[in-house]
């Protein structure tokens, strides 16, 4: 993190109200699609994953593609659409898995 | 000891080769009367297409974390001694084994019937992708598996439940219809991902 990104991140804990910055994974052909393989997203607190996702959508417009078939993780565990994200929580875009 | 020191799973670095007689090694004790294994390694034709090499990725920390999980799981409901799990990253080219797992047991049938459901469940949950290398294209390829308890894995469920995860599996064993993204769908015989395991 820079000192810019350290600024805000600790400006966010010190407000604690109003808004969560998590990490954002992207795998496989989600990371194909935006570019990118992490970034980080910055959501009004209370938001929840799929919350997260139409952001991610919104930024990636390419990501719509693998939208319906993607599922979530939130901190290394399958995760619900309507779950919430906290400060710091790390969301992997899961596609369908290959693994084997 | 506890059940972690029994579990050794391991993610393999790109360039990495599974060493399988490590995993072997590992598992053998005095008291296990069978040592199940399963290699899934790559095949040469997809539909036929000739494939030059699949390519693995993974979200490692969840992938370790699961299949942890699908260990104590396999534990539950089979009498195991000791399970070894491996999967590569990187390229894997054709021939070569990109999943290895050994199951240790005093009694056969617990090692085959538990060797046969990790990498049932590997295939359905645990965060790996491949990318199918053909000579004049690549495909992210999906496990039926997955496809079929993708809602399941949306939902939080109890991953400790010994009968449910036998049924769960029952089910998920019957022929179904291997879906490859961008292609069209196609029919395989026994509802298996197509060129590995």
């Amino acid at each position: 993190m820079d000192t810019r990104e350290q600024a805000e991140v600790t400006k966010i804990e010190s407000d604690d109200i109003s808004s969560v910055e998590i990490k954002v994974l992207l795998f496989a052909r989600a990371r194909e699609l935006t570019g990118v393989p992490d970034l980080t997203l910055k959501m009004p607190s209370g938001s929840t994953t799929k919350k997260c996702m139409d952001e991610l959508v919104i930024k990636f417009p390419r990501l719509e593609e693998v939208r319906g078939c993607v599922v979530l993780a939130l901190n290394e565990e399958y995760t619900t659409d309507s779950a919430i994200v906290q400060h710091r929580d790390e969301l992997a875009i899961i596609p369908p898995i290959s693994g084997g | 000891m506890s059940s972690d020191e029994k579990n050794l799973i391991e993610i393999l670095e790109e360039g990495h080769k599974v060493d399988i007689v490590k995993y072997i090694d590992y598992v053998s004790a005095p008291q296990a009367g069978a040592i199940a294994t399963f290699s899934g390694t790559t095949r040469d034709m997809f539909e036929g297409k000739a494939v030059l090499e699949l390519r693995y990725e993974a979200y490692v920390p969840m992938a370790t974390r699961c299949l942890g999980s699908i260990c104590t799981t396999a534990r539950s409901t089979w009498d195991i001694h000791k399970i070894a799990v491996a999967h590569r990253l990187g390229p894997v080219p054709v021939g070569e084994t990109s999943v290895f797992i050994a199951v240790s047991s005093v009694h056969r049938a617990d090692g085959l019937d538990a060797c046969k459901f990790m990498i049932d469940e590997l295939k359905a949950s645990v965060p790996i992708w491949k990318k199918e290398v053909y000579t004049n294209g690549e495909i992210w390829k999906e496990n039926s598996e997955f496809m079929e308890k993708r809602l399941e894995l949306a939902e939080k469920r109890d991953s400790l439940g010994k009968k449910h995860v036998v049924e769960e599996h029952k089910k998920s064993c019957c022929g179904n219809k291997v879906r490859v993204q961008e292609d069209e769908e196609h029919k395989d015989v026994a509802g298996k991902n197509n060129s590995s395991s």
